[in-house]
């Protein structure tokens, strides 16, 4: 479904990636392991659209997106849900999922789609109403995943969707991530928390300073004693 | 008391004018962070084409708008796009500013190029003529300005709540990155949104010539004011803009009949320092637009 071959990409005169290739085929949940400033923010930026590489090649279901803007790369069906949650602050819930919606093909659908996703956040259905800056972190971050289903993306990637939540919170993101794939969304995962990311995912690809050093099946990178020692903490 | 009432009422106008001034003025600040110092001189240009459609085709003032608007709009749009849009890469705000400031300087060369240092009368086809209540009165004109005023303000107000596009425009101004992540092309928004607020002040230029002659300086006679309005109003916020010119407008009239006519841009701006040190985010404060400042 994606397949990113070769890529070399940064900011400005910097370059951060270095010949980054990797694939995540329809319906599976893959994840980028890495330490704090490997690539990984840069590598889902990249795909998205809002950095265009060097040099290498991004496709999507067959087509060239290498060099799309974000709206484009947005139409295609690929929606990145960023770090750090970046609603809308002074927009109330509803107006911050409607944004989601904002490019044509999923406008003509929005309210359906508005409808479907509150059925999987119940609390988010509470606080439609409230602006998004008086919720509390965990409930932000649940905007965050509906407002990135609102555009009915056949490729959600996430990034760090569990930074600073409480455990108890942390575990029902999985469950949405596990859920959302069940109906058939594809994932592309980054996520500090490792070991539950593992178990959820299907494929991961370690990322060191800008290169992926191992490719494998989440099952062998949970048993890789590498990958045990230097990013599980076993 | 008659007296006293006349000048509250010729302040309510004075407010009237001020707001549809600035309300342009500060949508553009508000959402794409650029003080526009040729907004004054894109009111003068809207007069001048008023002018000259009144005179040339003897047509009434207000009809003027269908041709002023989208030319403003056009004009405004050209700016962000060919002179803003270039510059915002590079890092250094002040270089818009600058741009601006060459932009307005440019413009009254231009007008004084084309039209010369005459000030050019634009028929009021009735629009002077005076409204009587009781012993008050007011001209038919201002009062048009006061209702218009209102009107934009609802109508801007709307539009940015209950459509997506004005959704997108706010967004935009609350999280540029989040903005792109939805597929927003955030260079569309800033130059609708420049177009838009020229577009306004458009509105403002063909309901102003009517009332005061048009010369290649009225631009800034206007703009010092609509700069107190906005810093006033919050910085952006266009309800509170409204309110801010309501303010300087009563505050002109009132300190103009008792302190002293060539007193009141003295208090006026007098006002406007203290704002500045007391409350720099303005009486009706929206706190958002002013956190890249700091
Ligand atoms: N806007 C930027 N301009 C310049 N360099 C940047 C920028 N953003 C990130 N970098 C640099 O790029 C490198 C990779 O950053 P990136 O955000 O992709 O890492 P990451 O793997 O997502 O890290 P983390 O786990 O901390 O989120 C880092 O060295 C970082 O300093
Ligand atoms: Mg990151």
């Amino acid at each position: 479904m994606l397949t990113v071959e070769n890529i070399h990409a940064g900011y400005g005169p910097t370059s951060i990636l270095q010949d980054v290739s990797l694939d995540v085929k329809e319906g599976e949940i893959v994840t980028i392991v890495g330490a704090n400033g490997a690539g990984k923010t840069t590598t889902l930026r990249t795909i998205a659209g809002l950095i265009t590489p060097t040099s290498g090649r991004i496709t999507f279901c067959g087509e060239d997106i290498t060099r799309l803007r974000g709206d484009q790369v947005v139409d295609r069906g690929i929606t990145l849900i960023p770090e750090g949650r970046q609603l809308f602050p002074d927009m109330t819930v509803r107006e911050n999922l409607l944004m989601g919606a904002y490019r044509r093909a999923a406008r003509d659908f929005q309210d359906e789609r508005l409808e479907e996703v509150l059925d999987i956040f119940p609390r988010v259905r509470e606080r439609l109403h409230q602006t998004a800056s008086s919720l509390s972190g965990g409930e932000q971050q649940m905007v965050a995943i509906a407002r990135g289903m609102m555009a009915n993306p056949r490729l959600l990637m996430f990034d760090e969707p569990s930074l600073g939540l409480a455990p108890i919170i942390v575990s029902q993101v999985f469950e949405v991530v596990q859920q959302i794939a069940a109906k058939g969304t594809t994932v592309l995962i980054v996520e500090q928390n490792v070991y539950s990311t593992l178990k959820v995912a299907q494929r991961g690809y370690v990322l060191e300073n800008g290169r992926v050093v191992i490719s494998e099946s989440a099952e062998d990178l949970l048993q890789d004693d590498y990958v045990r020692q230097a990013y599980l903490g076993i | 008391m008659t007296t006293f009432l006349q000048i509250l009422l010729n302040g309510l106008m004075l407010g009237g004018l001020f707001a549809i001034v600035s309300i342009g003025l500060t949508l553009i600040f508000g959402i794409i962070k650029v003080v526009n110092f040729a907004h004054g001189e894109f009111l003068m240009g809207g007069m001048f084409i008023t002018w000259l459609i009144t005179t040339q085709m003897g047509l009434h003032p207000y009809a003027a708008v269908i041709v002023v608007v989208p030319v403003l709009f056009v004009m405004g749009a050209l700016t962000q796009r060919l002179l803003i849009q270039p510059l915002m890469s590079a890092r250094d705000d002040h270089i818009q500013i600058f741009a601006t400031v060459g932009l307005s300087t440019a413009l009254i060369n231009l007008a004084l190029l084309i039209f010369g240092a005459d000030i050019a009368n634009t028929p009021p086809h009735g629009l002077r003529a005076p409204l009587e209540f009781g012993e008050l009165r007011l001209l038919t004109g201002q009062v048009m300005i006061f209702g218009a005023a209102i009107v934009l303000v609802i109508g801007l107000e709307l539009f940015l709540k209950y459509t997506q596009t004005g959704r997108a425009i706010r967004a935009v101004a609350q999280n540029r990155g989040a903005a792109e992540l939805m597929g927003i092309n955030v260079n569309h928004i800033y130059v609708l949104t420049f177009g838009l607020g020229a577009a306004c002040v458009g509105l403002a230029a063909v309901l102003i010539a009517p009332l005061y002659p048009t010369s290649s300086n009225i631009g800034t006679y206007f703009v010092l004011t609509a700069f107190v309005v906005v810093v006033l109003g919050g910085l952006g916020s266009i309800p509170g803009a409204f309110l801010g010119a309501l303010i300087i407008g009563e505050v002109d009239a009132l300190s103009g009949y008792y302190i002293g006519s060539d007193l009141r841009e003295a208090v006026v701006f007098g006002l406007f320092l203290l704002i500045l040190i007391l409350r720099p985010s303005g009486l009706f404060g929206a706190r958002q637009n002013l956190s890249h400042l700091s």
